[in-house]
């Protein structure tokens, strides 16, 4: 995935001279063609975030359009206070991409997880948060971006991500988009869990279950046409991603049901608990240890038909 | 759209520190406001850049070519919001509803989009030089000759985002950044150089690889010569470290730091202003 941003990346700076590229002392070599064609525009900021937080706001302030790439934690917590003052507060068009997000890093342990990125950024007043699920979407996102004003927050995964979108599909940010229809239950997924969501969903067709998928990659602001229709249509609604229950996609879904009237699907999440991992392994092994597998959404989601029935 | 620098006599600068001193004095009062004495020690750093050596336009503040100006130490934003008025950004009456609720003018600037002449929201400490450096590095990649000054208060150098700034601003060889401390040697609850080991300060700026001057900062004269030639042809960002005084003006708030947060009753506004010798 982050082959496919640098790959991105390079083409849009090379159409937009507004396009300016900040590193944390990482993605050197990636970058490679980005700055064989517009050297002037990138920046190697070393390992100084919260300065190239606020370095990209002023060139923001400025005219151009910065982008802040480096790994998650330290584009999103380590930076909070820069990106609410200086982004956030001053609408600065910056658009900061966390790599390897969620429990993409997990073997470097939870210094490298981000499970409550999406969560922090979303409180910020005008952030469009997107959690693209692949490459694909991440392409088409990525240049959407520069045609709106505003600051963005993309969260995005390492590499080897399988492809969900077999053709490219028509995306819009704020859009979500089913990748699988299904009329017994619905999976509302963001971000780079998907093939999970996907194989949940072909476990349950197995046992007679149909049962819907939708990407969910504009975390904020929320496609609440997309959310008044599925809870409207389906008994249960599972929300699945690679964050924090509390407070991410599930969150605010949560948040906006609370506020509605009438009988609407019951909801269930899966996410990570609130808690740190201590014993370290894979990414599958994190995904497990935090419930994030086929196996614990399709007990959920079938447990959750027979109490809705 | 041009830009112009007023270069007002030396002279000139004075009166007008003495009439803006008197004005930040008088608002205190009025608006109950604190930071008086913070303000106070920036007044001719302040005066010598808008009246003297800044490039701006007053009829379209958001000129591409214009220079900016960061109060990087935000809590002297009384003084900047005078300055801002008398420099024809907005008329004095813009002032009027100072401090009540729904007013822009609070403690600390707000956005650039709410109020002409402002380039950053500061007020949280530590942001506004690396904003500017931002800045700075937008108008060399958009081949622009602005310049970018930052005013930081001793104090805010605690911030290590400031330690960061300063790395890439030399690194980047960004000449037409220049950042001047308000070295007034306090900060909130004590001495600034015993709160922290600031010193020695100059040093500092100088290894971490700055052209790096120090003036006395109520010095109009030196003040302008300095402010005046930048970029200082050494190809390095430059650092001005200015001496000044808390309260400075006012015999009797000059190095007090309860002047941080005290406000001046009405004899007090009436002894400083004579002190001042403004009307």
């Amino acid at each position: 995935m982050r082959n496919a941003f640098a790959d991105e990346i390079t083409k849009i700076g090379r159409e937009n001279p507004d396009v300016v590229l900040l590193s944390g002392d990482i993605g050197n070599k990636l970058f490679d063609k980005f700055k064989d064609n517009a050297e002037s525009r990138f920046y190697n900021c070393g390992i100084a975030e919260a300065n190239m937080m606020s370095v990209a706001s002023g060139m923001a302030l400025s005219g151009l359009r910065p982008v802040v790439y480096t790994i998650t934690p330290f584009t999103t917590t380590r930076c909070y206070e820069q990106i609410r003052v200086g982004v956030s507060y001053h609408h600065a068009p910056v658009t900061i991409v966390g790599t390897g997000s969620g429990l993409s890093y997990a073997e470097l342990g939870p210094t490298h997880h981000s499970l409550e990125d999406m969560a922090i950024l979303r409180m910020l007043p005008g952030m469009t948060v997107l959690a693209p699920c692949d490459e694909v979407e991440l392409r088409i996102l990525l240049r959407q971006v520069f045609q709106q004003s505003g600051p963005v927050y993309m969260r995005i995964g390492k590499k080897g991500e399988p492809i969900i979108h077999k053709t490219p599909p028509q995306l819009q940010i704020g859009r979500a988009i089913t990748v699988r229809e299904g009329r017994d239950a619905c999976i509302i997924a963001a971000g780079t869990v998907m093939p999970e969501a996907i194989k949940a969903a072909e476990s349950l067709q197995s046992e007679g279950i149909s049962v819907r998928v939708v990407s969910n990659h504009t975390v904020k602001p929320l496609d609440l046409a997309m959310l008044s229709e599925v809870f409207a249509a389906y008994p249960v609604v599972a929300v699945v991603e690679e964050h924090s229950r509390m407070g991410g996609l599930g969150g605010s879904i949560a948040e906006w049901r609370a506020e509605q009237r009438g009988k609407l699907a019951d909801m269930i999440t899966f996410g990570a608990a609130d808690e740190f991992m201590h014993r370290i392994g894979s990414q599958e092994y994190a995904r497990k240890h935090y419930g994030i597998t086929v196996e614990h959404m399709t007990d959920g989601i079938r447990s959750a038909l027979k109490a809705a029935k | 759209m041009t830009v112009e620098a007023l270069n007002y006599s030396v002279e000139k600068l004075e009166r007008i520190a003495c009439e803006i001193r008197a004005k930040i004095i008088e608002n205190s009062h009025k608006t109950q406001t604190p930071h008086l004495a913070s303000c106070l020690s920036s007044v001719d750093i302040l005066v010598a850049s808008y009246f003297s050596t800044l490039r701006l336009n007053t009829k379209s503040p958001q000129t591409p070519d214009r220079d900016r100006f960061i109060l990087s130490k935000g809590h002297g934003a009384p003084a900047l919001f005078q300055i801002l008025a008398m420099r024809g950004f907005y008329p004095e009456s813009l002032m009027a509803d100072y401090g009540q609720d729904g007013s822009l003018f609070a403690e600390h600037p707000p956005t650039p989009d709410h109020l002409a002449g402002i380039e950053a929201a500061t007020g949280s400490l530590g942001h506004g030089l690396p904003m500017g450096l931002g800045m700075a590095l937008a108008g060399r990649i958009q081949q622009r000759d602005y310049n970018v000054v930052a005013l930081l208060g001793d104090g805010e150098c605690n911030e290590g985002s400031i330690w960061e700034a300063a790395m890439l601003a030399a690194s980047q060889k960004v000449e037409r950044l220049c950042v001047v401390i308000d070295f007034n040697r306090w900060q909130a609850t004590g001495r600034s150089e015993e709160i922290m080991a600031l010193g020695p300060l100059a040093d500092k700026w100088r290894a971490f690889g700055w052209s790096t001057y120090e003036v006395d900062g109520h010095d109009l004269g030196a003040l302008v010569k300095l402010l005046g030639n930048l970029p200082d042809g050494s190809g390095k960002p430059v650092a001005i470290v200015a001496h000044t005084m808390k309260g400075k003006g006012v015999s009797f708030m000059e190095d007090d730091n309860n002047w941080h947060y005290r406000i001046p009753n009405e004899n007090e506004v009436a002894e400083a202003k004579k002190q001042l010798g403004v009307a």
